[in-house]
């Protein structure tokens, strides 16, 4: 039976190649869509990680994250010391605080509103900056005069290496204060919507210039694997401190995360519906055309189940060859854009409250794959029970008389 | 002798819309083990129609039909394909063998759904072959054939579960004279060998002298049966 069900393919080859070549597109594309999406997702979770929340937060029980306050009672005292302590945990890659502040930034007649963050330049969590000076040079831990502007913001300010800039700042008892700074460096994280509102100050000139000294906003954690975070969040509470982990501080990301998964599946069935219906349109016609052959096949005794089983089989073949044939796509086609990323510009900076960066980079993971054969081969099996069931139905009498 | 086939007072109604159109209008007929006989009448006589009902492929309007001594008249579709399989063998007027196989796999392909296992599969497919002369031709398909080799693969395939009964429908109406006479010397010839009771339905005069027995059917009833003289494919020439 199955070298008739193979042979039968072959019959009418180009509709045969047409078919598996529509579910195998249908199939590739869904696959490519997943991992797209799941990369966006996962790109977007770890840029976000990486340069703003950090595996793990640790930061004053009081402090109120959209306020960026700076009041001592709202941030952490003596962080280095409770950075270092954090860093000494085996969980911990790295610990270090940081100073975060509203700022406004002026250069010649163009001003900005900013984030100021106060960073320590020597620390490993400030690699992403220093890897992504694009001009200039990156902070020193004692530098008093110099910042770091992000690309797109130094653009729209018209600033470079060496200009001047006046950066008001909010202190720590409410007062603002204002100061003359030299572009150090111009920095680009490929984060379009970060670069273009924050500029870094080291730590140490970020604390002073903001009456906070011996005090961070938070201290800032990177873990080795980010799936400690939870077990570890729970192991450093302390009443003066809230401790709060990348799922806290990127709920929306979360959400975001399920409402795309929830979309995929309408695309899922929206492409393979289409896949499955050339699949049914091709067996109908397949049905159709070797109506005598079945009436054949039933006269020499083949029962309906066995004829149902025929044309099943058929579909299987035509469903596992095209299956496979769309996962080498898509999994190929995700391979590539994994590693080369789809340019998209700063339309993820218009997305207010997730970090984006200027390129997707498609990520395949195992469920995705299974998931989508699955559902790709189920389909077309299920697409294919219908003519399967109109050949059972055939009566041999009318089957053997007819004209083909 | 053992009655292999018994039709009593069968009728089969064809309706179509409103319309009925009444194809055999109670025919009675009996065929015994090992006859070589034959259906003839004109055209809309009730002889494919005849075969259809003795073959199961159909169910009468109202009688009876037995097949060795079964009545088989309400037996459901699963039992009559069944039956098809041991009991019955069919060559068509057109040559009804499947275009994706060989002519090796279309002999086998009922004694696979016999259940028949690889060896005693290749050995009847190959005595089969041989018997119709077209062992060198096994493994070519149908559209590698011509139609009097397709003809006798259709025999040795309606041979293959070793029936009781072959029911042939014109199976010489698409063949030239030669060809047809040959297919009809095969089935002879096989007739006489194995003992396999051949009822065969044709107008070709031709065909209808190699018969031993004709019964002939007018408007869906038997108007005539009589035994012949045996007649050879020489004495055809």
């Amino acid at each position: 039976m199955f070298r008739m069900a193979f042979r039968n393919l072959g019959r009418n080859r180009r509709r045969t190649l047409f078919s598996m070549l529509a579910v195998a597109l249908g199939t590739a594309l869904v696959l490519f869509l997943a991992a797209f999406v799941e990369g966006e997702i996962r790109g977007a979770l770890d840029l976000t990680i990486l340069l703003e929340t950090g595996d793990i937060q640790v930061r004053a029980a009081t402090y109120d994250e959209d306020k960026f306050s700076l009041a001592w009672e709202d941030l952490v005292e003596e962080p280095e010391q409770v950075a270092a302590q954090l860093e000494d945990l085996p969980q911990v890659r790295v610990a270090t605080p940081r100073l975060r502040a509203n700022g406004i930034l002026s250069a010649r007649d163009q001003t900005a509103g900013v984030t100021v963050l106060g960073i320590d330049p020597t620390s490993e969590a400030s690699l992403p900056f220093a890897h992504g000076i694009v001009d200039g040079m990156f902070l020193t831990a004692d530098d008093r005069e110099g910042l770091l502007v992000g690309q797109p913001l130094a653009e729209s300010l018209g600033v470079g290496v060496g200009d001047r800039v006046n950066l008001l700042v909010n202190t720590a008892n409410g007062d603002v204060d204002e100061q003359t700074f030299v572009v150090r460096g111009i920095f680009s994280t490929h984060t379009p919507g970060y670069d273009k509102s924050t500029i870094l100050l080291p730590l140490a000139k970020a604390q002073t210039f903001t009456r906070t000294e011996g005090h961070a906003s938070l201290i800032f954690i990177l873990l080795n694997d980010r799936q400690q975070a939870d077990a570890l969040a729970a192991a450093i509470q302390d009443p003066r401190y809230e401790v709060l982990t990348w799922r806290d501080l990127n709920e929306l990301l979360i959400q975001t995360e399920s409402l795309a998964n929830a979309y995929m599946v309408v695309y899922y069935l929206i492409v393979i519906a289409i896949t499955a219906s050339v699949i049914t349109n091709t067996l109908v016609m397949a049905v159709f055309e070797r109506t005598r052959e079945i009436g054949i096949l039933a006269a020499l005794g083949m029962m309906g189940r066995q004829i149902l089983s025929l044309f099943m089989l058929e579909a299987t073949l035509m469903a596992v060859g095209s299956v496979a044939t769309g996962l080498l796509l898509g999994g190929a086609s995700a391979a590539y854009f994994g590693v080369h990323g789809i340019p998209i510009g700063d339309i993820g900076a218009q997305m207010s409250g997730l970090l984006f960066g200027d390129a997707i980079y498609p990520y395949l993971t195992l469920d995705d794959t299974l998931t989508v054969s699955l559902i790709a081969l189920g389909v077309t099996l299920l697409a294919a029970l219908y003519p399967a069931i109109l050949a059972t139905r055939l009566e041999p009498v009318e089957a053997l008389h007819a004209q083909r | 002798m053992e009655e292999v086939v018994r039709l009593e007072n069968v009728t089969r109604v064809y309706k179509v819309g409103d319309v009925e159109t009444p194809a055999l209008r109670g025919l009675s007929l009996r065929i015994e083990r090992g006859e070589f006989t034959a259906l003839v009448g004109p055209s809309g006589s009730g002889k494919t129609t005849a075969l259809q009902l003795i073959g199961c492929l159909d169910r009468p309007t109202s009688g009876r039909v037995f097949i060795n001594g079964r009545d088989v008249t309400d037996l459901n579709a699963r039992q009559r394909a069944l039956l098809r399989r041991g009991t019955i063998g069919f060559v068509f007027q057109f040559f009804a063998l499947i275009p994706t196989l060989t002519a090796y796999e279309n002999v086998e392909l009922p004694l696979i759904l016999s259940g028949k296992n690889g060896r005693e599969r290749k050995k009847r497919v190959e005595e089969l072959l041989e018997a119709v002369g077209l062992s060198h031709r096994a493994h070519h398909r149908p559209d590698q054939l011509s139609g009097g080799e397709q003809q006798r693969v259709a025999v040795a395939r309606a041979l293959a579960t070793n029936p009781s009964i072959i029911l042939a429908d014109e199976p010489t109406a698409n063949l030239d004279t030669e060809n047809g006479r040959q297919v009809m010397e095969i089935m002879q010839r096989l007739n006489r060998e194995t003992g396999v009771t051949f009822v065969f339905a044709s107008h070709d005069p031709r065909v209808i002298r190699f018969a031993r027995r004709v019964i002939t059917l007018r408007d869906g009833v038997a108007v005539d049966d009589k035994t012949l003289p045996e007649v050879t494919g020489e004495e055809q020439k």
